[in-house]
């Protein structure tokens, strides 16, 4: 109510959100053994002094929260033509722990480079008043902030869903679904605002991965296989797509950002049967979804003297597929690999038939390609996020606490920036290389918004 | 000149309400791009307009019946603490129904129309006029003992020009705003052009009420 003009961060179409200007800073989940966690500040603007380096750090109260995704209180939906709230501002991050269940609110304001928390939601409260635990997935919607969560008791059992915030004074609204159907497991949360359609993917429930990864999990197929639509109108389920339990833990989902396309992307982190890392294209097909593979990754052979203990009997390093990212104007598909320390470009104009137009290596559990400002690097392309021009893509290297340790027990974090070319081709930029040492890095917002941050309600 | 005036200010406060693009112009040019036809921003308008109405009527009527039931000193300030206090409450949460969905029939949007205008107390802008309704002119009062002049809901004939009057006025405005947007302007008019009508409209909320108590 006090803005005579809308957020100058909102955009109503994501081709006008192209135009924005260039972000000066990023915020950083991190998290630290032993330590509080914290949410980092990088110092993206290419003419100040401090250029690539972190310039501040909010310490959580607590210790051992595992911040991971996180969101903003307002973005662009807030322009949608049926609920209308131009004069929300784009001002406080809400950061949930994906182990604590905790909600942290913190405001960017008045000094975006010195956030500050300003309210925390207990995990207590989370469960009195949305029945759920393991906050992961954080989204603006256009009447409220939507948080999907992995699991609904305390011991890490599901079912996992959504609940809904308040975007004025960050109220618990309750449990989102109303009917979940076939729905258990639960991981991210987005949506096709156009037609009214929502999409949740399956990592698993949280027993199965907070204390570590068991092979013996995968191999049994224990983790998750399909993904959900649902009618965000009605809160009910209305479809499930299985992809196959050979498709092991499908996690990021990737809607087209054009409100009037009715496709998007998942990535999917291993196929059981050759250690394969996946990318499918849900679509609409008459009155039903329906999904397809149209990327496949293959594992790589490798000596295993080279490997983790927990991958040396499989003589081979597999992909890992733990993040996808989708440019603004629908055209570019970026693919973490994890395991092989590459992170490739892909032009989807066809979403049916993805070109590979770029790669680059950083990292990798054989391989440790190194980035020109440092030496080898243990860990790999992790959590990746798209400026809202497409041209410059950011990438951190952990993963999750348990799973760290097991694949890179000695990883130390980074972040690194990579340069697009408008016509597709992409090259590691040598100047930017951020060192978080023990501080190990997740997810990556970028200051006005980015690719994963807002939805739109016009073309 | 002095019946004239509820008419133009009845007309004014439609184009007052199409202008406003959380009162549906905005929806109308969403679902036509949404769908690439300027076609559905035209039909959209008409049950836009619909709700609008309905809710004007409500209020109308509300005025109708308490004009009978109350006198007319206390009715007038009555009227004037409900539009001041509704001003504040929208000044201090600016909320309004939540509305999920972008794929809306005719019967969604007459409902969605009618759920903003009312949230937004859209209605309550015309309590002024109707109290303040001229005497002469097209109503008589037959009985002696009625009321005093100023009673447009006294008349059938008369509510309904009045609700269709102010209904066309929004009709023309958010129409020709939402064919110009969609054709012309585009979107990005939005980021500059979008004024803060929500803060306007509580301060004419509240002016309004003060006009009952001065006139």
């Amino acid at each position: 109510m006090l803005l005579w003009k809308p957020d100058s961060t909102f955009y109503p179409s994501p081709r006008l959100a192209m135009q924005a200007p260039a972000e000066g800073l990023a915020y950083v989940a991190t998290i630290q053994k032993g330590k509080p966690d914290a949410l980092r500040v990088v110092d993206l603007n290419p003419n100040s002094p401090t250029y690539g380096k972190i310039i501040h750090s909010v310490e959580m109260p607590y210790i051992g929260d595992e911040l991971h995704h996180f969101g903003w209180n307002a973005c662009s939906s807030a322009l949608c033509p049926y609920a209308p709230h131009p004069y929300l501002e784009r001002r406080y991050l809400l950061v949930p722990g994906l182990r604590s269940s905790r909600i942290y609110i913190i405001d960017t304001k008045p000094d975006p480079m010195e956030p500050h928390i300003v309210k925390i939601i207990e995990p207590k409260e989370v469960m009195t008043r949305a029945g759920y635990t393991r906050l992961h997935t954080v989204h603006c919607g256009p009447e409220g902030i939507y948080i999907s969560a992995l699991g609904s008791t305390s011991n890490g059992d599901g079912p996992g869903g959504v609940f809904l915030l308040d975007h004025y004074d960050f109220q618990i609204l309750g449990r989102w679904e109303v009917d979940r159907g076939p729905q258990f497991l639960g991981y991210d949360f987005w949506w096709h605002l156009g037609y009214d359609v929502g999409i949740t993917s399956e990592w698993g429930p949280p027993s199965l991965f907070e204390n570590g990864l068991h092979l013996e999990d995968v191999v049994n197929r224990r983790f998750g296989h399909r993904i959900h639509f649902w009618d965000i109108r009605r809160r009910k389920h209305i479809q499930a797509l299985d992809l196959g339990d050979d498709y092991q833990m499908v996690l990021e989902l990737r809607p087209a950002h054009d409100p009037t396309k009715t496709y998007g992307f998942v990535g999917v982190v291993v196929d059981v049967r050759d250690l394969s890392s996946s990318v499918w294209l849900w679509y609409r097909e008459k009155d039903q979804w329906a999904i397809k593979k149209v990327i496949q990754i293959p594992a790589e052979s490798a000596d295993p003297e080279a490997l983790p203990p927990i991958l040396k009997d499989l003589k081979a390093v597999p992909p890992l597929i733990t993040d996808i990212n989708l440019s603004l104007d629908d055209r570019f598909l970026y693919v973490s690999c994890w395991g092989t320390g590459e992170l490739r470009q892909y032009d989807v104009s066809d979403p049916f038939n993805p070109k590979l137009t770029g790669s680059v290596q950083a990292g990798g559990l054989v391989r440790r390609a190194p980035h020109p400002k440092s030496g080898p690097l243990e860990g790999g392309p992790q959590m990746v996020e798209v400026s809202r021009d497409g041209r410059r893509i950011y990438f951190t290297n952990s993963l999750y606490s348990s799973w760290d340790d097991q694949f890179y027990p000695n990883l130390r974090g980074w972040m690194v920036k990579v340069d697009a070319k408008p016509e597709g081709g992409i090259s590691l930029d040598p100047n930017f290389f951020v060192d978080f040492g023990e501080v190990r890095p997740h997810q990556v917002r970028l200051q006005g918004g980015d690719s994963s941050s807002d939805s739109f309600c016009f073309p | 000149m002095s019946e004239l005036w509820p008419w133009i200010a009845l007309a004014l406060l439609g184009a007052y309400h199409g202008v406003n693009p959380g009162m549906g112009w905005l929806f109308a040019v969403a679902l036509g791009l949404q769908e690439k036809s300027r076609q559905v921003v035209i039909k959209a308008l008409f049950p836009i307009a619909l709700g609008h109405a309905i809710s004007i009527g409500g209020i109308v009527l509300l005025v109708g019946v308490a004009q009978i039931i109350l006198p007319e000193p206390i009715l007038r300030r009555v009227s004037a603490f409900l539009l001041f206090a509704f001003g504040l409450y929208r000044l201090f949460r600016s909320r309004h129904p939540r509305w999920v969905g972008m794929r809306v029939d005719f019967k969604d949007l007459v409902t969605w129309s009618f759920l903003m205008s009312s949230a937004h107390g859209a209605g309550l802008m015309l309590v002024p006029i109707l109290l303040n309704w001229p005497a002469s002119g097209h109503v008589h009062h037959p009985r002696v003992d009625a009321p005093l002049p100023g009673q447009v809901t006294g008349s059938p004939g008369l509510l309904l020009a009045a609700i269709g009057l102010h209904t066309l006025s929004l009709l023309l405005v958010t129409g020709a705003v939402a064919l110009l947007v969609y054709e012309k302007l585009g979107l990005a008019l939005l980021r500059q052009a979008w004024f803060n009508l929500d803060l306007l409209w509580v301060i004419a909320l509240m002016m309004a009420g003060g006009m009952i108590l001065v006139f």
